[in-house]
């Protein structure tokens, strides 16, 4: 593989029902980034049926050019003309770096097409950037040391560690990126992109699955991700019933109420609300931890939060590491209280 | 039919982790356990096995200790276990490993009634790129993250979870499927199975016995073989430590209700 043949910056743009995931925008705008400091552009990669008419939205975001594979085959997402699909654009198009958001979509996909196209994948990155490999060369390998490489920088071991992977040898770096983690950028009213058109043929084979039904959950509550103010709580809460607390708070606040684990797992609330590692990783402007203990798989959801305020009765609790302001006590007594006093601190 | 159930030894990072000074796990201290995911692997295994009577055979890759592990998966009801293991498969990232499992398996034989079972993804590197990079090196169909499985003559239904809710799809054998934890509850051994596990087969498959695999070579395997490098590695820092309000109930969320309002975030 002549490593020079590879340019660009691409971004898988994913689209569900014709509607463009935000994780896509958020791509392109760390894709921009990547794309300046290499003096390249950033190409997003549009697959689906009937999906053409969201490229204008790809290049409000800050795609220069957008590639569109357009099939009847693709309307679902499956696993195998995805495969196909995104594999043969790396192929022809040969891009340097290839993005892909960490969703259940592109945690099938991207795996599938690293394999394909025989290259690296660094999985669910916090933080990517451009940078030499190795950072210091070794003495007397100076010709060695690789310059502009993609350091992809992510969470392991249950986020006790945290690791910085290259892909020096082989072409594309393939990193798949958490949503919510990565900027998109503010639109860019009436941008055009450069829009390609390429269909590398369908044909189906022993590795398409048929798709029986689809079901959406019914969304009760706002999205967590999007989010100002969070008012989250955890096993200490108690009860289902007992989250009623919370929600008054977050109520005078025009916040959302979002939980931890056990508390999804105690059925308590639905699983779209959960913070950490296995649910969404959010980053408002307060976080309210309330009966949290702050299991680093928690903090890896919520650490980036403007704001943290933590009410636990264990002053022990490992949340008081990460909290802005704590409060040791009684929850049920402490958050009636609280509302109470943001109401009149609001005048409500 | 047989069914494969790759398993994965894992440190248990739930409990207390201990990290080394230049931020590499500590894996001597820490307690070993069978990763989660993988054990909701080998539980949908066995739940086959007890419809239709498959052979069940778990599969790992890993250092000699893990043997242990197999051990116990045969000893809840597997048929028997095979062990990967050789200094030639170390240091490999995600494509080296799903390079070297799937080499194993083809040594071992996947026919067109046969199923492959993997957990969605491992506690330790948490990457879930093994599952669906074995489907892809054995040209199989795959389906990711299974919350529930049915089987009818050589299809498989599949209800795979999504973020917003699910799809049920149909998959011919051979696939391969990834478990999550939800699909069920993981039996517990049997006495009679651990009093059995170590009569029952169990075959360690050095780089010897795999290296006239087409999928296996020095440039796919083992560190050579890994398109990815670890460029550093270290502990997340602490952030500095906030501010532990003090007094009753009443003063504390005072001066916090005042304080959020002075800063203008409320």
């Amino acid at each position: 593989m002549s490593l020079e043949e590879y340019k660009g910056v691409f971004v898988f743009a994913q689209q569900v029902d014709n509607v463009l995931d935000g994780v896509a925008f958020e791509l392109l705008g760390k894709g921009k980034d990547l794309a300046k400091d290499l003096n390249t552009e950033v190409t997003a990669v549009l697959i689906g049926s009937g999906v053409k008419g969201l490229a204008d939205q790809l290049a409000e975001y800050g795609a220069d050019r957008v590639i569109v594979v357009d099939d009847p085959e693709l309307k679902e997402y499956r696993t195998e003309p995805y495969a196909h699909a995104l594999a043969s654009v790396i192929n022809e198009y040969k891009p340097e770096i290839m993005l892909v958001g960490a969703t259940a979509i592109g945690r099938d996909l991207g795996p599938t097409v690293s394999a394909r196209v025989k290259t690296g994948l660094t999985a669910d990155c916090t933080s990517l950037e451009i940078g030499d490999f190795p950072l210091v060369a070794a003495p007397g390998k100076e010709s060695e040391q690789k310059h502009n490489q993609l350091l992809m920088t992510r969470p392991a071991f249950g986020g006790n560690t945290i690791a910085t992977i290259a892909c020096p040898d082989n072409r594309p770096q393939m990193a798949t990126v958490r949503p919510g983690v990565m900027q998109k950028i503010a639109p860019i009213a009436s941008a055009k992109a450069n829009v390609v058109e390429f269909n590398p043929g369908f044909t189906p084979n022993n590795r398409y699955v048929e798709i029986l039904n689809i079901v959406k959950a019914v969304k009760s509550t706002a999205n967590i991700m999007e989010a100002k103010i969070l008012v989250s709580g955890g096993r200490g809460v108690g009860s289902k019933e007992n989250f009623k607390l919370l929600e008054d708070l977050a109520e005078v606040l025009g916040g959302t109420v979002s939980c931890s684990r056990a508390v999804v797992e105690n059925g308590w609330l639905p699983v779209d609300l959960q913070v950490g590692q296995t649910g969404k990783t959010v980053r408002p402007q307060i976080y309210f931890a309330i009966g949290i203990s702050g299991a680093i798989q928690h903090v890896a959801g919520m650490e980036d939060s403007d704001l943290i305020i933590a009410i636990n009765k264990d002053e022990d609790a490992p949340i008081f590491d990460v909290a802005d302001y704590g409060l040791v006590g009684d929850l049920n007594k402490i958050v009636p209280a609280l509302t109470a006093a943001l109401k009149a601190e609001l005048g409500k | 039919m047989r069914i494969y159930v790759c398993v994965k030894q894992v440190p248990d990072t739930s409990g207390k982790v201990a990290v080394n000074a230049n931020g590499t796990l500590d894996r001597a201290s820490m307690a070993t356990i069978t990763n989660p995911d993988d054990l909701a692997a080998v539980e949908a295994a066995l739940k086959l096995k007890d419809e239709t009577g498959a052979q069940v055979t778990v599969v790992s890759m890993g250092p000699p200790p893990a043997e242990g592990m197999l051990r116990e998966c045969i000893a809840m009801g597997a048929d028997d276990a095979v062990l990967i293991s050789g200094r030639e498969f170390g240091g490999s990232d995600t494509f080296a490993t799903s390079q070297i499992i799937a080499g194993g398996l083809s040594n071992l034989g996947v026919g067109p009634e046969d199923i492959i079972f993997c957990g969605r993804q491992a506690i330790d590197g948490d990457t879930a790129q093994v599952g669906p990079q074995i489907a892809e090196k054995l040209n199989i169909p795959q389906v990711t993250y299974a919350a529930e499985i049915h089987k009818n003559g050589n299809t498989l239904t599949v209800k795979r979870l999504l973020e917003d809710g699910y799809m049920t799809v149909e998959v011919s054998t051979p696939c391969l499927i990834t478990c999550v934890k939800e699909l069920n509850q993981p039996r517990y051994m049997t006495v009679k199975g651990i009093l059995e596990c170590y009569k029952k087969p169990f075959t360690v498959l050095d780089y010897e016995a795999l290296k006239d695999e087409p999928l296996i070579d020095p440039t796919t395997i083992g560190l050579k073989g890994s398109p990815t490098n670890i460029f550093r590695s270290f502990t997340p820092p602490q952030k500095g430590a906030g501010k532990m309000l003090q007094g009753s109930n009443e003063e504390m969320v005072k001066e916090l209700a005042e304080s959020l309002a002075k800063k203008h975030v409320i």
